[in-house]
């Protein structure tokens, strides 16, 4: 059975791993190597790493980051931040993430993801989609780009559906409302978006107890979960929510 | 350093993560698309992610498909991954691709099913049919990483050394004399899968 997959996210700023809440305050917690290598260690199955600079002049240090991270970590990680072109996702591929995760570029230019998945495969474009609620949507849920600072007119469950059609292999969805919160996952909108995609549905934002998870894989029908707080400050490591989780029935990877 | 081993390079997808595997395994390899270089291998890895017919047409217009053909009748040691352990059969229904042919059987495409997604994406188990050098030392039911759409149906169930269930059980791994070949990716299954790959490189067929 396919086990569910944890994957921790890490926000990287000049280097440095960093985590806000709600996108906002935003304070270095440590080397993004090193934190890699730990969480491997720990049995992380997945990571991605945001560029939360994306400044033209910063993007080396970001490559040489990614590069560093993929000579010690032997499991698959995605890379974000600022992808604007199919070019730039060919940078970050040969630096050696598996996938590239593009958001608010693919909203501005969808061709982005179809340029992506025709390249390169639908396996290595993930779309990062931002939602919160609104009820003046049809889904209830609207979609923010540039951080979560700019509301779109997409809807993100027909964002969802067209961002399939054009190739994405899988959907990190962000609540904006849960983020940062510890207070749990999204989980209406974690099953409504993961419910009507065939492809797999990544649920991020709001992870604080290694229940959220639990909640987000048996009510949200996630095929993954991000987590970032509960993890980074310690107060959980990832063989104790592995661990809680297969307790409770959830397969998960616990050698 | 050493090019005995050699690591196909075809224009399907991106070899770095093969290629760091292998540094950090401390192996000597050299990564090529010459048919000459290819041939002369003393052990040789088809990696590969993407799509079948783009595959093979490559390798036909490369003259890389005799290499390797010639390669395997010589009878050194072969590690086809993801892709590379789909073109070794006779046939995809990846566009209707003909392939290489080494093991009779056909690549069929998973069927998506409620809470069954495709890709087949993420971390799963591998039992065991037979033991073989290149589970040495891995537990029978070790996760490994997959992403796939497409899976082989071999044609002799004896071929199949590890099998996985996504929905129906399929060939998760295959291998015959000094062929073997993975559906999932080692060098991204962590501890085990640089395990298999070090076994690989140490494997005398």
């Amino acid at each position: 059975m396919l086990a569910k997959r944890i994957i921790v996210c890490l926000d990287v700023r000049d280097g440095q791993t960093t985590k806000g809440v709600r996108f906002r305050d935003n304070r270095d917690i440590g080397d993004p190597v090193e934190m890699a290598r730990s969480y491997y260690e720990q049995g992380v199955d997945e990571l991605v790493f945001y560029d939360i600079t994306a400044s033209a002049e910063r993007r080396g240090i970001f490559l040489d980051v990614v590069e560093r991270v993929a000579r010690v970590i032997f499991v698959p990680f995605a890379v974000g931040g600022g992808i604007s072109t199919v070019e730039q996702m060919r940078e970050v591929l040969l630096a050696g993430a598996e996938k590239v995760s593009v958001n608010s570029q693919a909203v501005r230019n969808p061709k982005l993801i179809a340029g992506g998945a025709e390249q390169f495969g639908s396996q290595c474009v993930v779309l990062g989609l931002d939602a919160a609620r609104d009820p003046q949507m049809p889904s209830g849920y609207r979609v923010f780009i540039d951080g979560g600072r700019l509301a779109t007119d997409l809807d993100a469950l027909a964002w969802a559906l067209e961002a399939e059609q054009l190739g994405a292999g899988e959907i990190v969805l962000n609540s904006i409302d849960a983020d940062g919160s510890q207070d749990g996952y999204e989980l209406n909108l974690t099953r409504l978006i993961s419910g009507s995609v065939s492809i797999p549905v990544v649920a991020s934002g709001g992870a604080g107890h290694p229940g959220h998870l639990q909640e987000v894989f048996e009510q949200g029908l996630a095929d993954a979960a991000l987590v970032a707080s509960m993890v980074h400050f310690g107060t959980y490591s990832i063989g104790q929510i592995k661990s809680y989780l297969r307790d409770r029935g959830i397969p998960v990877r616990l050698e | 350093m050493s090019a005995d081993l050699v690591v196909v390079d075809y224009l399907a997808g991106n070899l770095r993560s093969v290629e760091t595997a292998l540094q950090h395994l401390g192996a000597g390899f050299k990564i090529s698309g010459s048919p000459g270089e290819v041939a002369a291998a003393e052990r040789l890895i088809v990696p590969g992610v993407g799509e079948a017919r783009a595959a093979m047409e490559q390798l036909c217009e490369s003259g890389l498909d005799q290499a390797i053909d010639g390669f395997w009748r010589a009878g050194r040691p072969l590690l086809g991954i993801c892709l590379g352990c789909q073109i070794i059969f006779d046939r995809s229904e990846e566009r209707s691709t003909h392939c290489l042919g080494f093991l009779g059987g056909a690549v069929r495409r998973f069927t998506p099913a409620p809470g069954r997604k495709v890709p087949h994406m993420g971390w799963n188990r591998v039992f065991f049919r037979r033991s073989h050098p290149l589970f040495s030392g891995i537990a029978d039911g070790a996760f490994f990483y997959f992403v796939h759409s497409y899976y082989p149906k071999p044609a002799e169930a004896e071929v199949v050394i590890g099998e996985c269930e996504y929905g129906p059980r399929f060939a998760a791994a295959v291998a015959r004399d000094n062929l073997a070949a993975c559906q999932f990716h080692p060098e991204k299954s962590a501890e085990n899968g640089l395990k298999l790959l070090a076994n690989f490189l140490s494997w005398k067929p």
